[in-house]
């Protein structure tokens, strides 16, 4: 068991920091090999550092502390019309706002206006010599210094540890609408994603859904406007338009990732659309289930049983095998980056 | 200005003489500019109030020359400056001072454009609006648009995160781009980033992107296309005072939808644009306010009567819809063109650019007027409303003793107000030469020294852009000379 500290304010976080020589932050642990560590690790635990500090609709930012939930902050935004477009992941399972910047994790939003990189403004957080840092802003656009919070995002708290928040955020679409089509095969997959979203539609979701037979698209946008886009995509590609209880079942099953293996592995990959049938192929293979999300761009693979190569470099988040599989060497800057946020090496290795 | 005049972080080169010998073994001698009146083209840049002479000017042609050349300055310890068009407002590109000024505007191929992935590979010297009309066959487009953008370079805009009038919709540079290759000061050569819109572990893009020309040289950058909107709806509606049209802007944003561009222009900046490119806009007016839907046909025609019926509830002396493509790209030119405009007005001006919370937009501005009153001072302003993003205009006569310092004082003195207020010193142009002097009043000490360290884990040597965002490079002498020549030529203007 790794000793593990709670924190309830800032300044007891940057204590926490410098009071042990090794550190890695834990939110709700809801993508868990993100948060296993060495037993000579010390946790921090941010789920003592909840809330929303500072919400301006009318400036479309929120700031909230490390361990808010999600679902919290997406109550709060819903509550005046407002979203976080790229669908954050594991929302009710309890996923917290800093581990999933912490993890890189965007949801099926991402298609449309980008994941967690165009939407973070600020971060604070401390760096491995303990000092509570703020870099970044609060407002929507800020051009002044590097752009720490950016480099932040699928950091794996191998940087700093996230103290508070501040993201943009957008109004909630009127309505939406979602399409599922068949696909023969995952070529066809291919096809079908990059000619709908090179299309005049404006669509705000693109996903394979993890059966591999089928696309989903989700039309966000006034009311009136979505069926004729809708029929319009229809006569391009045969499909049918799913219930509105039907539409919200599919993307909360992915969101909370419903379609996994209970006690597999769970990997992440970053892909373009044409490596896609190589990849549903190499999947298939291995007996696994496949999420491919952002038009093509992104997937989760579930496997049954021990994380294996699927040929693209791969982050674990979930089972017992490493936490990376085939990722490239790091360049020799990564190194310096990495001394100059956290000399001491408080923070694991971003290789471990 | 006094404040600008910190001693040098670097002795100056140590042998000038072996530098110039080494560049020359390097590249032909064409390609290696050294004599003075070489050398004039390239002292200043869009701040023009600065102007610096640099030791030599190359200019490569391909990749490798331009990692043979950082790997000789890294080697020499001599200082580097890279440069695209030139078009920085923040003295990004202003040389160093017996540094060297690497220009890239031969490395201007696009590699790649890829309809299917909808993504181009561009080298950096690629002029910002040439990646759309590569794109345009395919009905894509790059999104951000500077105002520079005609002639502006990817490169430039990479360094300084460049912005433009969609930012709040489509976000800055930065979120366009997917990958990167570049050589670093220290001479080594990395990728960043792929061509998936998605990334695995730390967003080294990100990082990359509005570095100011302090980590390194971009050589070639993926870019993510989008497709081009469909329609577009775009008003323009004139108020009595800058209020009302502040108040427009809130109520839109708060109305739920989320146009591509929300722009004011106020009565000065009419006046310039008006005379530069014989834009009539409704008489009387104090404010121009342009805002833009766009999208497919269904969904700007269900969104039309909503905004129309915004803008007619918020009591404009006029409102004017463009008809037709002819008239929007009127509006645009207009808006585009207030910057350089102001140039009718002044023989000097600076360009601000800062940052408040939206909602403090017309408590900024009431600022603004007052305290060009009191210097006595005429300000014009420009801004981009739905993001905060202010550029007043701060007009001068250089050949007046003292009028550069009283225009810099208030310069500063808006800077400080968009702090206070909770905004930035920055929002689109960088804090380059111009604003090192207020960095620190956004972060503190200990956040200084992080912004320091990440900076010495790309550049140990100091070697790079040195003297731009930290106060701690040898100062330029300010010079009093008025629009950019290529400006006066009506080829750029600036926002």
């Amino acid at each position: 068991m790794n000793a593990l500290l709670s924190p309830t304010t800032l300044a007891e976080l940057a204590e926490a920091v410098r009071s042990a020589p090794r550190i890695l932050a834990v939110g709700a642990r809801t993508k868990p090999r993100l948060s296993a560590a060495a037993p000579d690790v010390t946790l921090v635990s941010t789920l003592g550092l909840s809330g929303i500090t500072e919400y301006q609709p009318d400036e479309f930012t929120f700031t909230a502390l490390a361990g808010t939930p999600l679902s919290e902050i997406a109550a709060t935004l819903a509550a005046r019309g407002q979203y976080l477009p790229f669908d954050p992941l594991l929302l009710t399972a309890g996923a917290t706002l800093g581990g999933t910047l912490g993890a890189g994790l965007s949801g099926s939003g991402r298609f449309r206006f980008g994941g967690q990189r165009d939407f973070i403004l600020g971060v604070r957080f401390v760096d491995g010599t303990g000092r509570l840092l703020r870099l970044g802003g609060k407002v929507v656009k800020n051009a002044a210094g590097f752009d720490l919070p950016k480099f932040f995002v699928g950091s794996l708290g191998r940087f700093g540890v996230f103290g508070e928040l501040t993201f943009k955020v957008f109004p909630r679409p009127a309505s939406t609408l979602t399409l599922r089509l068949p696909v023969a095969d995952a070529s066809a997959a291919t096809a079908l994603l990059n000619a709908a979203a090179g299309a005049r539609w404006e669509i705000d979701a693109l996903d394979l859904l993890p059966a591999a037979d089928a696309v989903a698209v989700r039309l966000a946008g006034p009311e009136s406007a979505l069926p004729i886009l809708a029929a319009e995509i229809l006569t391009r590609f045969p499909g049918e338009i799913l219930s509105a209880s039907a539409a919200d079942a599919l993307w909360s099953d992915l969101r909370e990732l419903r379609w996994t293996h209970a006690g597999g592995s769970l990997l992440k990959l970053a892909l373009t659309p044409a490596q896609l049938p190589e990849l549903v192929a190499r999947v298939r293979a291995l007996s696994g289930r496949i999420h491919v999300t952002a038009g093509g761009n992104a997937a989760l693979v579930s496997l049954p049983a021990p994380a294996a190569s699927l040929g693209l470099p791969a982050l674990t988040l979930r089972g017992p095998g490493p936490l990376w599989l085939d990722a490239p060497a790091p360049p020799a800057i990564h190194a310096a980056v990495k001394t100059a946020l956290d000399p001491h090496n408080r923070f694991p290795s971003l290789a471990a | 200005m006094s404040s600008l005049a910190s001693p040098p972080l670097h002795p100056s080169v140590a042998d000038p003489a072996r530098c110039l010998r080494r560049l020359a073994a390097l590249l032909p001698a064409s390609r290696v500019l050294s004599g003075p009146a070489q050398l004039a083209a390239y002292e200043s840049d869009g701040l023009t109030a600065f102007r610096t002479a640099p030791l030599a000017v190359v200019v490569p042609e391909t990749q490798a020359e331009v990692i043979a050349l950082v790997r000789l300055c890294h080697e020499e310890k001599l200082p580097f400056v890279a440069r695209g068009s030139g078009t920085s407002l923040s003295g990004g590109s202003t040389p160093v001072a017996g540094g060297l000024v690497i220009t890239l505007n031969r490395l201007n191929r696009i590699l790649r454009v890829d309809p299917a992935q909808r993504l181009a590979v561009v080298e950096p010297g690629v002029i910002n609006t040439a990646v759309t009309a590569a794109a345009a066959p395919h009905g894509l487009h790059y999104a951000p648009d500077p105002s520079s953008q005609s002639i502006c370079t990817i490169g430039g805009n990479v360094a300084f995160n460049s912005g433009g009038a969609h930012c709040l919709k489509y976000g800055m540079t930065s979120n366009h781009v997917l990958g990167l290759k570049a050589v670093l000061a220290t001479g080594e050569v990395v990728e960043f980033g792929s061509a998936s819109r998605e990334q695995l572990g730390p967003d080294w893009c990100g990082l990359f992107s509005g570095n100011e020309g302090l980590f390194g040289i971009a050589l070639e950058i993926t870019v993510q296309l989008l497709p081009r909107a469909e329609v577009f709806h775009t008003v323009l509606a004139g108020y009595r005072t800058l209020e009302q049209a502040g108040d427009a802007v809130s109520a839109i944003i708060a109305s739920g939808l989320l146009p591509g561009a929300i722009e004011i222009m106020d009565a000065l900046a009419l006046e310039a644009a008006s005379a530069a490119v014989h834009a009539e806009y409704p008489p009387g007016c104090e404010a121009v306010l342009i805002v833009e839907l766009e999208g497919p046909r269904e969904v700007v025609a269900a969104q039309r009567p909503q905004l129309d019926a915004l803008i007619a509830a918020s009591a404009p002396v006029e409102a004017r819809p463009a008809r037709d493509a002819a008239e929007r790209a009127a509006i645009w030119k207009g808006r585009k063109s207030a910057f350089s405009a102001v140039g009718r007005l002044s023989p000097d001006f600076i360009v601000q650019d800062g940052v408040v919370p939206r909602r403090r937009l017309g408590e900024a501005l009431r600022r603004i007027a007052e305290m060009s009153r009191a210097a006595g001072i005429r300000c014009a302003n420009v801004f981009h409303a739905g993001d905060g993003n202010l550029h007043p205009l701060i007009l001068y006569n250089g050949t007046e003793p003292g009028a550069l310092d009283r225009a810099e004082v208030l310069a500063g003195n808006i800077l400080k107000m968009c702090v206070e207020m909770g905004g930035s010193i920055t929002g689109e142009h960088g804090v380059g030469l111009e604003k090192r002097d207020y960095l620190a009043s956004m972060f503190n000490a200990d956040e200084l020294d992080c912004l320091h360290r990440i900076r010495a884990a790309f550049d140990p040597l100091g070697i790079a852009n040195p003297g731009k965002m930290f106060p701690d490079g040898t100062a330029p002498a300010l010079a009093q000379h008025g629009l950019h020549p290529l400006e006066k030529a009506g080829l750029i203007s600036r926002e």
